[in-house]
């Protein structure tokens, strides 16, 4: 099954966001920590996408996919205009993030940590950035 | 949505952040660290029983600190956190850039050792 939402690119709405993944993924017996970290990185990355290519616009809106098919945990934001590609930003060092006071770049380490890929596909026209899990039963 | 308490306790500024810390709330949490050392406090204890979730932007705000707090001798440590905050930190290693406790009682003790 393939569970879909659509949101505004506002950052109030990542909580909401959250709930969605938290709910989609309940039902295959993963376990409780490994379904936060995925929920981190979808957080991580709607929030780039809704910060760095819409500039937090509440009336653009993406699509959010997630499916569970072959092992694997698939996540799709799916954006008609806009692609917020992690693999053209530098990862700033731990050390870099604290000498320069910066408080973003985080997110981006995250993401890499936690998820086996992230790739990028035009699909009909819209970007679509796939974040892939490997799915395996604890 | 976060809500953030603050007391004090034998001079040791005490932070609690309720909730959540994400993009949306994560300056409430840099304002209340900022608040705290304008005061001049420079013992701070940070209480994360109460913090269901944390993201990058909140992990950051953390970061950002560490080298005003070493330039003018502030202690923070970090304690109480659930598994899933815990690991939050763990994956990026900070856990060994900030100082984070299981207890207030060891909290205390690297507060104060």
């Amino acid at each position: 099954m393939k569970h879909s939402y659509k949101v505004g690119c506002s950052i109030q709405n990542l909580r909401g966001i959250r709930e969605f993944i938290r709910n989609a993924l309940r039902s295959y017996g993963l376990s409780e920590m490994h379904i936060s970290e995925l929920v981190l990185a979808v957080d991580e990355m709607s929030s780039n996408l809704m910060i760095h290519a819409h500039q937090c616009n509440p009336d653009d809106l993406f699509e959010l996919t997630v499916e569970v098919k072959d092992n694997r945990i698939i996540f799709e934001l799916i954006d008609k205009k806009n692609v917020f590609d992690i693999n053209a930003f530098s990862e700033p060092t731990l050390n870099e993030l604290i000498s320069e006071k910066r408080k973003g770049g985080l997110g981006i380490r995250l993401v890499k940590s936690i998820m086996d890929s992230v790739e990028y596909h035009n699909r009909n026209g819209q970007n679509v950035c796939r974040l892939i899990k490997k799915f395996s039963k604890h | 949505m976060v809500q953030i308490k603050r007391t004090q306790q034998d001079g040791i500024d005490i932070i609690r952040p309720e909730g959540e810390i994400d993009a949306s709330s994560s300056i409430e949490l840099d304002l209340t660290i900022a608040k705290s050392i304008g005061e001049g406090f420079t013992r701070i204890l940070v209480d994360c029983s109460a913090l269901d979730y944390i993201s990058s932007a909140g992990l950051g705000v953390f970061m950002s600190y560490i080298e005003e707090m070493r330039d003018k001798k502030i202690r923070m440590v970090l304690f109480g956190m659930h598994n899933k905050v815990a690991n939050t930190f763990d994956i990026l290693g900070l856990n060994r850039l900030l100082t984070i406790t299981a207890t207030k009682e060891e909290a205390l003790r690297a507060l104060n050792g």
